[in-house]
């Protein structure tokens, strides 16, 4: 399990892990899990184009996920969010269908766009995969506290002159990026699964931002090396056992919170006064 | 800090889709004073608190702050919005949103000071705010939440501090409650407020000054000075009593210009 193929495996889902946690808590605090799902499956469209011109399809996926990701941080500045990333996901895979149609490439090979083929990542894709990791981790760590603020309440960032509308585009092209350099490893389905179940877990178990964010990391490496464990024991997939660990963390700190709760429910006497 | 005025709004104009929200609005709020901007819904009150902090593109006009002309005021204003949305499980104490008042613009992880951490305190006391201090931002109560937005603004020690509608939705006693925190805290630190909202009477007791808007045209002075039938009249563009009664003021419209037939005792309040 610890030899071969799987040594690249457990090194590059490591990477993926962690980019996944530190993102993902912030896709979680700002509800971006839409554009969080939309830049990865339209990125597939990218890598499929790319496919189909013969480029590298780092290169696809690259363009196609900053282009969602730009086009949506753009035109949600005015209008509906929602509706806009809803529209430009469907325009990027209506996209994707058209070239592979056109396409010889046979089944495989795009099976592995969408979930990925983690057990058959070489040395060659780990440094790319490292250095676009190490900007996200990098970004995210440097802008910790604007990230934060401008996620809970934007006037007020705005009123202090944190530019949100920056920050918000900024961060999309994070998405961006943790997009491109996940693809190929765990498919575009699935990296969302990541993004989204351990951070959404983690701020379950904690009320400090700080210790949420670590657990978000925690959560996604024992998901992903667990994960790959399974697989690597079970012959399944190990996008499916990502997926399936992933809403295992959300459940088991839903739970942890509702019986929170329930035991320190009399314990916030304030909580049903009626003064200020 | 100068002794001019801490915020000079200099014949400003703003207009939305060629509608004047702002028409040529002056006024200035001084050093430690608490100037309440007042005027019914939809009469650009918002606008002109988003222009003073730079949200908002102005037409015409000037607005400067400590005599320096609108830039980026960032750490001399506090600014409290009229609501801010939390999900109740966001993994923010209230004390950790007063502190990011303090650092949000700071890059990285770096560790709150010991001075800082007790700025921290000392705030959370001035807002009568430790008894929630621990619990997620996010599930405390809107008046709980207040306090915690005020003492985010106020912990960076701006010159003034601005409220937009801090008053509305709250029960008499909270509004009673909020009116003389903020009086309190305000003279403590020395700051000057400008706090908006569509009712004066709950202000009465604490404003240095008012500035009255309608239409998009501001009266400003005292309130003796500024809520009189004839300065209100003016403002209006039709005759307007001011009626005191036990201490308190009512602007009330007549409809006896009007050519239509309306019953005696239909009166238009204007609040």
């Amino acid at each position: 399990m610890f030899s071969g193929f799987m040594v690249n495996a457990w090194e590059i889902g490591t990477i993926v892990a962690v980019v996944g946690g530190v993102v993902g808590f912030f896709v979680v605090l700002r509800g971006a899990a839409f554009p969080a799902h939309a830049i990865p499956n339209g990125a597939f469209a990218g890598a499929a184009g790319a496919n189909l011109l013969g480029v590298n399809p780092l290169i696809g996926l690259g363009v196609f996920s900053l282009g969602a990701a730009l086009g949506i941080g753009r035109l949600t500045r005015r209008g509906r969010a929602d509706a806009v990333t809803a529209l430009a996901l469907v325009m990027m895979l209506a996209l994707g269908a058209a070239f592979l149609s056109q396409s010889t490439e046979y089944e495989p090979e795009i099976f592995s766009l969408l979930f990925g083929e983690i057990l058959g990542v070489s040395r060659g894709q780990i440094v790319p995969v490292a250095v676009l990791g190490a900007v996200c981790v990098l970004f995210v760590g440097v802008l910790y506290r604007r990230l934060l603020l401008t996620s809970l309440a934007p006037e007020i960032a705005a009123a202090q002159g944190l530019r949100p509308e920056l920050v918000d585009t900024a961060f999309l092209v994070v998405i961006a990026c943790a997009t491109t350099m996940t693809v190929p490893v765990v498919g575009a389905l699935l990296i969302f699964t990541l993004m989204i179940g351990p951070p959404a877990a983690a701020r379950c178990f904690t009320d400090r931002a700080e210790i949420a964010f670590a657990l978000s990391v925690a959560f996604a490496l024992v998901t992903v090396w667990v994960a790959l464990a399974c697989s690597y024991v079970s012959d399944w997939p190990v996008g499916f056992y990502v997926s399936v660990f992933s809403a295992a963390w959300f459940a088991a700190g839903r739970g942890y919170l509702a019986w929170r709760r329930h035991t320190s429910a009399p314990s916030r006497p304030w909580g049903s006064s009626p003064d200020v | 800090m100068s002794n001019g005025p801490v915020l000079d709004v200099d014949h400003v104009s703003v207009a939305f889709a060629g509608r004047e929200v702002l028409d040529d609005v002056s006024f200035q709020v001084q050093a430690s004073e608490f100037t309440g901007l007042i005027g019914s819904n939809g009469v650009g009150k918002t606008t002109l608190l988003r222009s003073v902090l730079g949200l908002q593109r102005i037409d015409r006009g000037e607005i400067r702050v400590n005599g320096a002309p609108l830039s980026r005021h960032a750490r001399v204003l506090g600014y409290v919005p009229q609501k801010v949305s939390l999900d109740p499980d966001v993994p923010v104490r209230a004390r950790d949103f007063v502190a990011l008042g303090l650092d949000a613009h700071r890059f990285g992880f770096s560790r709150r000071t010991k001075d800082e951490r007790q700025l921290v305190e000392q705030m959370l006391m001035d807002v009568d705010a430790e008894r929630f201090a621990d619990t997620r931002v996010g599930s405390l109560s809107g008046g709980e939440q207040q306090r915690i937005l005020i003492a985010h603004a106020l912990i960076s020690q701006p010159s003034l501090l601005l409220l937009d509608e801090p008053l509305a939705n709250l029960d008499p006693k909270s509004v009673e409650e909020v009116v003389s925190l903020l009086h309190r805290v305000a003279k403590d630190h020395g700051v000057a407020v400008l706090l908006s909202a569509h009712e004066m009477n709950s202000l009465l007791p604490v404003m240095d000054r008012i500035v009255y808007l309608t239409n998009g045209r501001a009266a400003s002075g005292t309130t003796d000075e500024v809520v009189r039938s004839d300065v209100l009249s003016t403002l209006y563009g039709h005759h307007v009593d001011v009626l005191k009664l036990h201490g308190r003021v009512f602007v009330v419209a007549q409809p006896s210009e009007s050519d239509v037939e309306i019953p005696e005792h239909s009166t238009l309040t204007i609040e």
